[in-house]
């Protein structure tokens, strides 16, 4: 990777050069540019190579040298992975797991960060450092005694052990709510409190709102987090009828080894609802994600 | 008697307002800690317990003592294996992860107008769901008809058959995670914009050119978000776990070169249902990762610049 200037420099004529600033910074610019596409290219590739697969005809797909672009464009892939998986069936499920997920860290997420940003209690500081340190403890651990958990009381091949857990909240999300609670003036509880507001009051009409752009970041990542999950439906699920576009998609790989077309028009499908959200929500998510790398 | 409780004591010196304030906390925080036992505490000491039994799932668990822990450390060779893929995928995709992630934070700090749009490009591999970016992979590095091997054509060089030869999995590996790299290089980018603009003017000033500003400046203040970013990728690489299932398969690929530890977890685990013996793994696995971790907290002083006090920062 080039070492790029990564600021604006002043005023080049402090140094002595050959160049006058002028010149100097036109190259800077353009060697700036080559460098940004040529490193766009290399990202793009796989998605362009996926979306060029997807609009391929069996033949070409398989075309040595391959072929750069499908000629003729064949736009009945997509139909046709509806037609040979239930791929709209994996879709739905998908985004029911998505919402039931959403609904239950809006839940948690908001009551628990509130909790510990606003309320005093003998063992705060204690519970708050233990919620931490179950971020560092890899999830693998409970892997194994949660599905026998969950197969004790026959949730096995349902949705619960899905999406249940999301009503206690994921530490992480409520460590950066609660950092985000914490930064908004006590002033206004104490005015709420004042004008007679009980505590959920409080929570209810004041913190809730002005906490909008975090509950958009937990909507963010619970919804990527919960579509990408590959290894948690897989370990749950058996039914096809019950898969995820994540798990559909892996079976999919299984019995068509050879159909990579449509293989990519599926991949490319299920990429598309993250990647709008992304688009939509990229402002407040590179802030959000800012304020969590500052916490190193 | 009950002052001997630190916690108990402290509940009674609490005034009538202040016990009722307590109260809507714990209710508040409720659903957290009702999660935290049920869904953590119980099934890690569940895990704990169970690592030293032998156990199917039906039946009951037969009491083994240590025997899980010493065959796993004797005998087993396919742990060995694991342990072995993981570590050597760590070695050299941790050190690629902080190069690449910084050069391409540094690409997306340039003021050039449209960067919003390189940032953007840059980032979205990241979003890409996991099955389908290893999918679109598999496909790429296909020896015969994957177009990776076509552009190193270009090149004069003959590509391997990647995912089918045992030394090219991990390479193919390392580069399925690297597409994501924009992930961490949006964090990078967070750190290299809370540099002081002042201090690349000051050293200007005193002519220092663009490597010395580089080193000086730039990589000491960024070392607090490497070592953030290193802890993360050490606890992200041991979990590695759905592109290497897709990639290699469940059993690791021609001569098991993709077994990861997590696969080998999810074999005994899930598909031989030797649920007593992958409790142990989970835990070496643990034990391992707290160790490596610690080593990181540790070497962080030797390395990573603290312009203040870290408690004052909070």
């Amino acid at each position: 990777m080039a070492v790029t200037k990564s600021y604006e420099q002043p005023r080049p004529a402090a140094r002595p050069m050959r160049l006058t600033p002028q010149q100097a910074d036109t190259i800077e610019k353009v060697l700036g540019y080559a460098s940004l596409i040529a490193v766009a290219i290399v990202l793009v590739l796989p998605l362009y190579w996926m979306l060029s697969t997807a609009l391929k005809t069996p033949e070409q797909t398989f075309a040595l040298p391959p072929e750069w672009i499908p000629n003729p464009i064949q736009w009945d892939n997509f139909a046709a992975v509806f037609r040979e998986v239930p791929f709209g069936r994996f879709i739905l499920n998908s985004f029911i797991l998505v919402g039931l997920n959403i609904i239950g860290e809006l839940f948690a997420v908001t009551l628990v960060a509130y909790g510990f940003a606003r309320l005093r209690f003998p063992g705060r500081s204690i519970l708050f450092l233990i919620m931490l340190s179950t971020l560092m403890i890899p999830y693998h651990v409970t892997l194994v005694p949660r599905f026998i958990l969950f197969s004790r009381i026959g949730w096995i091949n349902t949705y619960l052990p899905l999406f249940v857990p999301a009503f206690a909240g994921s530490s992480f999300l409520i460590f950066m709510v609660r950092q985000y609670m914490m930064s908004i003036p006590f002033d206004l509880d104490e005015a709420a409190y004042i004008d007679g507001a009980t505590r959920f009051q409080t929570f209810w009409y004041i913190i809730l709102p002005l906490s909008r752009p975090a509950l958009m970041l937990v909507v963010v990542f619970t919804f990527v987090g919960v579509w990408n999950d590959f290894l948690q439906p897989l370990i749950y699920l058996n039914d096809p009828n019950l898969f995820t576009v994540s798990l559909g998609l892996s079976f999919f790989q299984d019995v068509r080894d050879t159909n990579w077309n449509l293989l990519m028009a599926g991949s490319l499908m299920a990429s598309i609802p993250p990647l709008l959200l992304f688009f939509f929500a990229q402002r407040q998510l590179i802030g959000g994600i800012s304020v969590e790398g500052l916490k190193g | 008697m009950v002052r001997r409780f630190p916690l108990f004591a402290a509940w009674s010196d609490l005034s009538r307002e202040r016990r009722k304030e307590a109260i809507s906390g714990y209710l508040f925080i409720s659903p957290w800690l009702i999660g935290f036992i049920v869904f953590f505490l119980i099934p890690i000491i569940a895990s704990f317990i169970l690592s030293f039994t032998q156990w199917n799932i039906v039946g009951t668990p037969t009491w083994v003592g240590l025997d899980n822990y010493r065959d796993i450390l004797t005998t087993d060779t396919r742990f060995q294996k694991a342990v072995q893929v993981t570590l050597t995928y760590a070695a050299f995709y941790l050190p690629l992860e902080v190069l690449c992630g910084i050069g391409l934070a540094l690409l997306m700090n340039q003021k050039l107008r449209g960067i919003g749009v390189f940032r953007t490009l840059y980032y979205m591999p990241y979003v890409v769901p996991s099955v389908a970016a290893s999918l679109v992979w598999v496909w790429m590095l296909n020896g015969r008809y994957g177009v990776v091997n076509t552009v190193l054509t270009w090149f004069g060089v003959q590509g391997p058959n990647w995912l089918e030869n045992p030394g090219y999995i991990l390479p193919s590996l390392i580069m399925i995670a690297l597409w994501g790299v924009g992930g961490s290089s949006i964090i990078y980018l967070a750190g290299l914009q809370n540099i002081p603009e002042v201090m690349y003017e000051a050293a200007t000033v005193d002519g220092a050119n663009r490597f010395q500003q580089f080193f000086r400046i730039t990589l000491p203040l960024l070392s607090p978000t490497i070592f953030f970013q290193l802890v993360l990728g050490v606890i992200g690489v041991f979990q590695t776990f759905t592109p290497a299932f897709i990639a290699s398969g469940a059993n690791g690929g021609p001569l098991q070169s993709g077994l990861f530890y997590m696969l080998y977890v999810y074999n005994r685990g899930f598909v031989t249902l030797r649920m007593g013996y992958a409790s142990a793994l989970a835990w070496i696995l643990t034990a391992f990762i707290l160790v490596i971790t610690l080593m990181v907290l540790r070497s962080s002083r030797y390395w990573v610049y603290y312009e203040t006090d870290r408690s004052a920062n909070k």
